[in-house]
């Protein structure tokens, strides 16, 4: 299970979310020793505040390596941020985190 | 397979059929990867045409030194009803990097991009059924798309 960094964090009643997610994000481009590297990198991500879907993101292979991201969402210290994704593999991953 | 021609034949979108042929991939991971996020990339391409200049702020450096990992930010926060934030790299082999849809949240995304070579990169935003672009160059100078 790849790892997920969330950390929200609230002040003057924005929460700001930085994620970051541990994925190596191979385009199926890129060659190593001669093969190609299969492709595998997120294509679906979902972030929740409390529950509610704030952000739905289709992703391409051109995201960097371990992406990061970040979002702005109107809210206050202690609501509940979670962040699902799922890759082009079907593998997902998710966590959840209280704003702090 | 030479390089140039195989990178030749994934600009003009079949390189799934020379993978196969070459027996490199598996159809199903193939046909997982691109089907229908080129469907949402060539969208994205065409309202990029169409799109007017947009009132929000778009930061990326002029110079990447490393195409690998080129940081973004757009901020649309003070727009209202923002629905849709998307990165496209025009000279990328995948030209959309990612499309954000939003709802509830600020307009505002930040996140890192590979880029292959030196292009113009549109920041596209979404509010209230209208896309708007602002565009900025990026050069790069060690590419990041593989190769």
């Amino acid at each position: 299970m790849a790892k997920i960094k969330l950390k929200p964090k609230a002040r003057k009643g924005v929460i700001g979310i930085k994620c970051l997610i541990k994925h190596p994000m191979e385009t199926g481009l890129r060659k190593k020793k001669g093969k190609l590297v299969a492709a595998n990198h997120i294509v679906h991500m979902v972030v929740s505040h409390n529950g509610n879907k704030i952000v739905d993101a289709d992703i391409g292979s051109s995201i960097s390596k371990d992406p990061y991201f970040k979002f702005n969402v109107a809210g206050a210290k202690g609501d509940t941020i979670e962040l699902k994704y799922k890759d082009n593999k079907g593998k997902t991953g998710s966590k959840t985190a209280k704003s702090k | 397979m030479k390089r140039r021609l195989f990178l030749k034949s994934a600009m003009a979108g079949s390189a799934v059929a020379t993978a196969v042929g070459a027996g490199l991939l598996t159809p199903s991971m193939v046909f997982a990867n691109s089907a229908d996020f080129k469907a949402v990339s060539d969208a994205a391409g065409a309202s990029a045409a169409g799109a007017g200049k947009g009132s929000f702020k778009f930061k990326a450096p002029k110079i990447a030194e490393n195409g690998a990992v080129v940081p973004m930010t757009v901020d649309a926060s003070k727009m209202d009803g923002v629905t849709n934030i998307s990165f496209y790299v025009v000279n990328n082999g995948t030209p959309l990097a990612a499309s954000f849809n939003l709802s509830g949240a600020q307009g505002y995304v930040s996140t890192r991009i590979k880029m292959g070579k030196t292009s113009p990169v549109d920041a596209l935003v979404t509010a209230g059924g209208t896309t708007t672009k602002v565009s900025q160059e990026v050069k790069v100078t060690i590419g990041g798309c593989g190769g």
